[in-house]
Parts: C-alpha cells; sequence; structure tokens
C-alpha cells in the first residue's frame, strides 16, 4: 500500500538541549490510517508531530538527522507553507489557532494565504463547514462559541486545505467527554468516508481504542509499540510503559491472570459484556 | 468551610452561569466538579476566593462573606489553580514563578528558599527550577501552577482541570497527592472531566447542569447512574457502563472499579484452560 508517511532513522535534539528528544525513530504509515499516538509526557509524541508538519526543523531549528517525507515531500526540503497544502495540525487548545473575526474567516483564512481562487475558497469552505456540521455558525465570532464548536472550527480550518494527513495534537483536553466523543465520531468519518490519514495523540485511550486502527506507543524518544489497538493494550510492556489501559483490558487481564476462562479481548463495552453474558449462558 | 446560599451570578454578556444554587463545602472535604462545558463550574469555583461575587445570594469562607473581604486575604486560605496554566504563569524560571506568590504573602526569604524545595520535590518538578515556563510542556506547566499555590499552603486548596495533559503515571502520583493533602485534614476541590480519575480518587461529586446541582453524593452513587450522567455529558466509566448492561443477570449496578468488577465476576465464571476451537 503506498505510504502517505515515511519515517527513517529520525533522531532529534532541540536548541540548547543536552538529550536527544527523538532517538531513532522509524515508522511508516499507509494513506487511509487512523493511527492514535500516545506514550508518558516527555516521550516525544508532540516533537515526532512537530517533524511531520516541518515545525522542526524550519522553526524550532535544531539537529535533526534519518529522514521524514510526507505525502512524497521531504520536510528538510520543503517550506512549512508547501507542507501545510498537505499536512494539517489541530491544536490543544483551539483557542491558540483561531483569530480572525468570524468563523468563515477563521476557515478561509489558510485558502486566502494560498492565494486560491474566490470561487475555489468559497466551495472549500462552505464543503468543511458542512462536514462539521458548523455551517449554521459561519458568521458567529470564534469567542462566542462553546469549546467543543471551537475545536470543530478548528478541524473544519484544516479540513479546507484539503489535507493527505491531519494531525491532531490531544484535541479534546478541554472538552467534556460527551463533547469529545462527538469530535471522534466526525474525525472517524472523515477516515471513513474520505480516506483522510489522521494521526492522533491522546492519553484517553479507554474511548478511543475502539475507534483508531493502530496505535504507537512511544517512550523515552523511541517507538515502543506498534500495532492493532488490543495487540498494543494487552501487551505486557503496555502496563509496563504506565499507559492508561481501559478499564475492560485490565479486568481482562486480571480475571485471566487468575484462571477465569475467557474469550478473546474486547475494545469496547458493548462486545466484553456480550462475552460474559455468553459466558454466563453457556 | 465554604457555604454557598442561593447564589446566582450573570456574567455581562447576558449568560446566566448561576442559578440559586446552594452547597456546603465542610473543612476536610474532599470534592470534585463535574458537568459539561459552559454547566457553570469554574464560575462557581471563581466564587470561593472572591473573583467573582454573587449577583444575588451569598458565600462564606470560615464564616466571612466574600463581599466583606478581598481577593488577597481570601487567597490566603483558598488557594485557586486556573485550567489555563498559561493565564497564570509569567515568570523567568520555575523557582521565580514558586516565589513570587510567597514574597506578595511576606513569607522571610530562608521560608521561601524551603518551601519552594519542597513544593518542587511533592510535583516532580526538580529539574525544572532554572527552566522558563514556556518551555515546558501543558502538563508540566499545569504542574508548575498547582507548586505556585501550593507553596503558600493554603487551607483548601481549589483545582481547575488538574489532569489535563498529565499522562497517566501522573494522574496517579496526584491522586496520591491528594490521599496526602487529605491525610493532613486539608480541603480539596477539583474540576473535572475525567471520570476515570473521579472513579480513582473516590471523593464526593458534585455535578452540575445549566447553572445548578444535579446531583450530590459519592462517586459511586453519582457515577453509576447513567440517567444524570447522560443529562450532564458524563461518559460512565466503563466498568459501570459493563455492570448498567449487566443488571439483568442479578449484578449490582453501582459498580466503578476493576478490583469490585473482578470481586463479583470471578466467582461466576468457568475456569481453567480455554478449548481452541472446539
Amino acid at each position: 500500500m503506498a505510504s502517505i508517511i515515511d519515517v527513517k532513522d529520525l533522531s532529534y535534539t532541540y536548541p540548547n538541549f543536552a538529550e536527544p528528544t527523538l532517538r531513532g525513530v522509524s515508522l511508516t504509515i499507509p494513506r487511509g490510517d487512523f493511527v492514535l499516538l500516545t506514550g508518558p509526557s516527555g516521550c516525544g509524541k508532540t516533537t515526532l508531530c512537530r517533524c511531520l508538519i516541518g515545525l522542526i526543523p524550519h522553526f524550532y531549528g535544531g539537529a535533526l538527522t534519518g529522514d521524514v517525507v510526507v505525502a512524497n515531500l521531504s520536510v528538510k526540503d520543503h517550506s512549512i507553507s508547501e507542507l501545510a497544502q498537505h499536512v494539517g495540525f489541530v491544536f490543544q487548545n483551539p483557542e491558540n489557532q483561531l483569530f480572525a473575526l468570524s468563523v468563515e474567516k477563521d476557515v478561509a483564512f489558510g485558502l486566502e494565504n494560498l492565494a486560491k481562487s474566490r470561487a475555489e475558497i468559497r466551495k472549500n469552505v462552505d464543503w468543511a463547514l458542512d462536514l462539521m456540521g458548523i455551517g449554521g455558525l459561519r458568521d458567529a465570532a470564534p469567542f462566542e462559541l462553546s469549546g467543543g464548536q471551537k475545536q470543530r472550527v478548528a478541524v473544519a480550518s484544516v479540513l479546507a486545505m484539503k489535507p493527505d494527513v491531519m494531525v491532531l495534537d490531544e484535541p479534546t483536553s478541554f472538552l467534556d467527554p460527551v463533547t469529545a466523543k462527538r469530535l471522534f465520531d466526525v474525525i472517524k468519518n472523515l477516515n471513513d468516508e474520505l480516506g483522510l490519514t489522521v494521526v492522533l495523540v491522546e492519553h484517553r485511550l479507554s474511548l478511543l481504542s475502539a475507534y483508531v486502527k493502530r496505535i504507537i506507543v512511544m517512550d523515552e524518544g523511541q517507538v515502543r509499540l506498534d500495532g492493532a489497538p488490543l495487540d498494543v493494550l494487552m501487551a505486557k510492556e503496555a502496563r509496563a510503559l504506565g499507559i492508561g489501559i481501559p478499564q475492560i483490558m485490565q479486568l481482562h487481564q486480571s480475571l485471566v491472570e487468575d484462571k477465569v476462562r475467557l474469550d478473546k479481548p474486547a475494545t469496547s463495552v458493548d462486545e466484553f459484556a456480550a462475552m460474559i453474558r455468553s459466558l454466563l449462558q453457556r | 468551610m465554604i457555604e454557598v446560599d442561593q447564589v446566582s451570578y450573570t456574567y455581562p454578556a447576558g449568560t446566566q452561569a448561576l442559578q440559586d444554587i446552594s452547597v456546603t463545602i465542610p473543612e476536610g472535604d474532599f470534592v470534585a466538579i463535574m458537568g459539561e462545558n459552559g454547566a457553570g463550574k469554574t464560575t462557581l469555583i471563581k466564587h470561593f476566593n472572591g473573583i467573582l461575587k454573587p449577583e444575588r445570594g451569598r458565600v462564606r469562607v470560615d464564616g466571612v462573606d466574600t463581599k466583606d473581604a478581598s481577593v488577597a486575604e481570601l487567597s490566603r486560605t483558598i488557594g485557586l489553580v486556573f485550567q489555563n496554566p498559561d493565564h497564570q504563569l509569567f515568570s523567568e524560571t520555575v523557582e521565580e514563578e514558586i516565589a513570587f506568590g510567597l514574597r506578595n504573602f511576606g513569607f522571610p526569604e530562608d521560608e521561601v528558599a524551603q518551601r519552594i524545595d519542597w513544593t518542587l520535590r511533592l510535583l516532580n518538578l526538580t529539574q525544572y527550577r532554572q527552566t522558563s515556563p514556556f518551555l515546558l510542556s501543558g502538563g508540566e506547566r499545569k504542574r508548575v501552577a498547582l507548586a505556585t499555590v501550593l507553596a503558600w499552603n493554603p487551607k483548601t486548596l481549589v483545582i481547575d482541570e488538574p489532569t489535563i495533559g498529565q499522562d497517566y503515571r501522573q494522574k496517579e502520583r496526584l491522586r496520591q497527592f491528594f490521599a496526602e493533602l487529605r491525610g493532613q485534614g486539608r480541603t480539596v476541590v477539583f474540576v473535572t472531566h475525567d471520570v476515570e480519575f473521579v472513579a480513582d480518587c473516590d471523593p464526593r461529586v458534585l455535578l452540575m447542569y445549566r447553572g445548578q446541582i444535579l446531583a450530590d453524593g459519592s462517586a459511586q452513587q453519582v457515577l453509576t447512574n447513567p440517567e444524570i450522567t447522560a443529562k450532564a455529558s458524563i461518559l460512565l466509566p466503563q466498568i459501570a457502563q459493563l455492570f448498567h448492561q449487566l443488571q439483568d443477570l442479578g449484578f449490582p449496578h453501582e459498580v466503578l472499579t476493576v478490583q469490585e468488577a473482578k470481586g463479583l465476576l470471578e466467582p461466576v465464571l468457568p475456569r481453567g484452560e480455554a478449548h481452541e476451537g472446539l
């Protein structure tokens, strides 16, 4: 399958830092993948995201070795604005991203900077607002919006650029769980329907393990685990790394350790409940 | 003790954030305030140290009406940590950040130094003593903001979203830290969306909805009730969801932790090696 992100033996040290933050990271992400990137704080996941969008090395400087290729562009050789047409970035706090007087202007901003035609800007903005379900908010000022609405505007402003890849760094930190879940539903839909490649940094594993296709766990600047959600989360090493294993998977492991006979582990509560029900009725 | 008595508050733009709300937080209490974005959680805690004064009703802290005291006076007993650490941090180094509040309260320099050491250790920030807060990650900055308040040792700590940006290990540390504060008889109030953290901490839960208190009870009572949590945009912890689904099989539904769940399931499930393919 054609890969959209290729990272080869990437190491990186921030200016004035004695130690590298990334140490030999290699990974390949095929087009259409939905990847959850997680790991303890300081593991390098945000730094890796900065490499994918070119903020490293172009904005942060520092010492980078190895290769990062996104949508066939080597990030070392292309500017942040060239890369932005292929890879979009959504920040943790939408307030750091929204600044225009209206939602519509915010969503149009990136396209205007690329000097696209008015017709194309209008078409892309309408499309993005519609996909995010915020067409009714087009004339609202960003500061009038709720946290969930702001984050949808931030995603729409990235979508309007029609990127191949969307990178989101803890986009739901400031959202209540139901609003967060709605945002994940929308993102999953973009992945399913448009084939948009998604790289999502998050700690909320219990909510996300049923959404994503793949989980990558980093620690101390390296990739430690990489695979299907169940394989990664049920691995012994995942517990040792101190990532929050979802409650039903902890329960599964704990029961199996005490010689209870269970079927395959489940990623969702519904599946787990169905398994318990069938075991009790056998 | 914090007494909130029939308080209403409307923001200048016209949003009514609190509606005739009454709640008492006795000394030594451990309280999680939960509810959807815009439910009034932050507005409520801003009343505790007088940053906001009630439009109707009154708030008393240890018997003193917050209208009769300055924010500085109230802050000596009620330390408030804001949601976004960037609204709170401004110094060049983490050490200076913590020293600032202490000097404002008139602590002598030797005590300022001691308290800085103590707080940095407690919050696992010692290696960042000379670092600019703005070079730290969001989760680390959040801990620095907590450190600045903790340093002057207020009797009551009120923290808006303590687990934002914290990984699993830091959350576990935070939980132990809260337990220690409780052990010292301190009052701890925190605002959070993190149901799993609340399930692990087991505080009293105040669930807010549209400027009012929708539920007030133990974590076990509140976080296992699907009707009221749905109304307040809270997702039940996975174990609570599971036992809600299994209720018809005769299991209790107020189950919140993996440990309790295991205790209930282990005796009734089949044991032994799985027979693949049979």
